[in-house]
């Protein structure tokens, strides 16, 4: 949503489908538990006694709640931060009351009164919310950043001189050819120009990286052979903009610009047990200068990664004989139409 | 009145290396010149400077295999070194180098203008030394040159067993033959610290060419260690100042 006032921060609820978030929910609950217990006690044992008694209402309050979350979740997104925050509230205090409800009917009233149990809800949705806010507030600037960074170090200096040079050189021989290099070019720095927070789809992706390799191929010819194995791919997968395109200019720069003999670049997307494969691989000697450039961009990718998709994604590169292989691991979440 | 200055284009991108041309084409008018050769790494360079030689070359820095530079510095093995301007599209470092060095560079996407001014240069400028394009290096060389025969020979390092400095030359020995270099054992043992060792005041060797050492002893005089090489029956003495390395090597 574009706001007028660029530094506000709107604020937003997590992403309760999310492995990261659930289990970071699941541990500061127990955990504030745990201490609650441990103030209440003398000694060692009688704070775990005194833990098992609390857990065992708070746990099918706490399941129950994450399951609840997790089914709301794309309802809750959509709504203004205040209003979800209030809802997850009141919803979180209806779940503790039929929990307890339900308990004492099996147990009798030894459990406590209902009320304190209602301050506690009250106060631990408060903090996880307002906690999860901070958090992606702080690493919103993180977000920025990477998008600087993304336009001052992915593409490489070289490669945009080399590239005008190229266009340079077709401008009086094949007129066509420069019109759709420089078009192509304008594309690839209005998504690197772009406001890049946003999840991107992987179609999009794929096409930017179809637009940066035509213009490879342009001053490389026939050294540089692609392969896509992307039938299979799916096209409305979310993903963070800029992060094959990078590895792919690595690619080239490391596994085709050395050599005078052509090299193969194979690019292998596909979906499995509803997650993203993204599987890149380029000829590799191991004797050829490294430069620091390339684990930056790794770093970078790595760090926008786990910004999105928290535990759940994942970056590899392995060396095997002669080729490089990088393996990306992204949860499949579908673009909304 | 001159004859037309004999040019070569090497660069491995084909839009490169034609820009160059419509360029060149662009200032025949003012500045008289025949483009004798295209060349799209540094040893096609290198071997068609036997065959055409040229009096000026546009280099390109970034190349696969060979660098720009280091085709410069095999370059002055001929009896003659041509003029060379470097072309880069973007390397802070080698700029730099170039700035310091005061050799001819330009940038691409190059300007006719620029191109024009940097041929008239080249007409008057000394082509770069020795020591200036060891500076501008920034690594070792992949081959070591020699000129036989007009033709400047390129021996790979990773095949040189040793070098052994005899008088005025330099002997490098691969499995095959002899060359004679004319280079200091000094700036080569800086050069190639990575890959050879000095064993003697006069000789480094392969690290990869190293399979052991045997003690030798001599009637009337002092033992000594010598190298046993790979693929050669050759044994070279290791001097007292480098026993140490037998040790180093035992570990």
């Amino acid at each position: 949503m574009p706001s007028i006032n660029q530094n506000a921060y709107p604020g937003a609820l997590p992403n309760f489908r999310n492995l990261g978030i659930l289990l970071r929910i699941l541990l500061l609950v127990n955990g504030v538990c745990l201490v609650a217990a441990a103030l209440k006690s003398a000694s060692m044992q009688q704070a775990l006694q005194e833990f098992t008694t609390i857990a065992a209402l708070v746990e099918p309050i706490l399941i129950l709640s994450l399951l609840v979350l997790m089914l709301a979740n794309p309802w809750l997104g959509k709504l203004p931060f205040y209003r979800g925050a209030v809802i997850v509230v009141l919803l979180e205090l209806a779940l503790t009351t039929l929990v307890y409800q339900l308990g004492a009917s099996f147990f009798g009233s030894g459990i406590g009164s209902l009320e304190r149990l209602w301050l506690f809800c009250l106060l631990m949705t408060a903090a996880l919310i307002v906690y999860f806010n901070m958090r992606s507030r702080l690493l919103s600037p993180a977000l920025a950043e990477a998008r600087l960074q993304a336009l001052q170090a992915r593409i490489r200096p070289h490669f945009l001189f080399n590239s005008i040079n190229a266009v340079l050189s077709l401008i009086r021989s094949d007129t066509k050819r420069a019109e759709i290099a420089l078009e192509d070019l304008s594309d690839l720095f209005r998504v690197l120009m772009a406001d890049n927070r946003q999840l991107s789809t992987l179609q999009q992706e794929v096409d930017l990286c179809r637009r940066y390799l035509n213009l490879e191929q342009l001053r490389l010819g026939e050294r540089l052979q692609v392969e896509w194995h992307i039938d299979n791919m799916p096209r409305d997968a979310l993903i963070p903009p800029l992060v094959l395109q990078p590895l792919l200019e690595n690619a080239v720069y490391h596994g085709i610009e050395p050599h005078t003999e052509s090299g193969v670049i194979n690019i292998n997307i596909f979906l499995r047990n509803d997650q993203v494969h993204v599987v890149l691989r380029n000829p590799y000697q191991r004797e050829g200068v490294h430069h620091a450039g390339n684990k930056m961009a790794m770093e970078n990718i790595r760090e926008r990664l786990s910004l999105h998709f928290d535990v759940e994604a994942s970056l590899t590169a392995t060396v095997r004989d002669d080729s490089y292989q990088v393996h990306i691991i992204i949860p499949y979440l579908r673009a909304e139409k | 009145m001159t004859s037309p200055l004999r040019i070569m284009i090497v660069d491995d991108e084909a839009p490169a290396r034609n820009r160059l041309k419509e360029l060149l084409a662009d200032c025949a008018a003012s500045f008289p010149h025949e483009v004798v050769g295209e060349a799209a790494n540094g040893r096609e360079a290198l071997d068609l400077m036997s065959r055409e030689p040229a009096d000026l070359l546009l280099l390109d820095i970034r190349m696969p295999e060979m660098d720009g530079i280091e085709v410069a510095r095999h370059l002055l093995s001929l009896p003659q070194m041509p003029a060379v301007i470097f072309t880069t599209a973007y390397d802070v470092y080698a700029i730099e180098a170039f700035e310091v060095n005061a050799v001819d560079y330009l940038m691409k996407p190059v300007r006719g203008e620029r191109l024009l001014g940097a041929l008239q240069k080249a007409r008057q400028n000394r082509p770069p030394g020795p020591d200036q394009l060891q500076k501008l290096a920034q690594r070792p060389r992949t081959c070591l040159s020699v000129q036989e025969r007009e033709k400047i020979v390129l021996i790979p390092v990773n095949e040189v067993i040793y070098l052994k400095a005899e008088l005025k030359y330099v002997t490098i020995r691969t499995l095959e033959r002899e060359y004679l270099l004319e280079e200091s054992l000094t700036n080569l043992e800086q050069e190639f610290m990575d890959s050879f060792i000095r064993i003697h005041r006069n000789c480094l060797v392969a690290k990869a060419s190293i399979t052991g050492f045997e003690k030798v002893t001599e009637e009337g005089e002092e033992a000594h260690w010598e190298v046993v090489l790979k693929g050669v029956e050759e044994k070279l003495p290791v001097s007292r100042r480098q026993q140490y390395l037998v040790k180093e090597f035992e570990k």
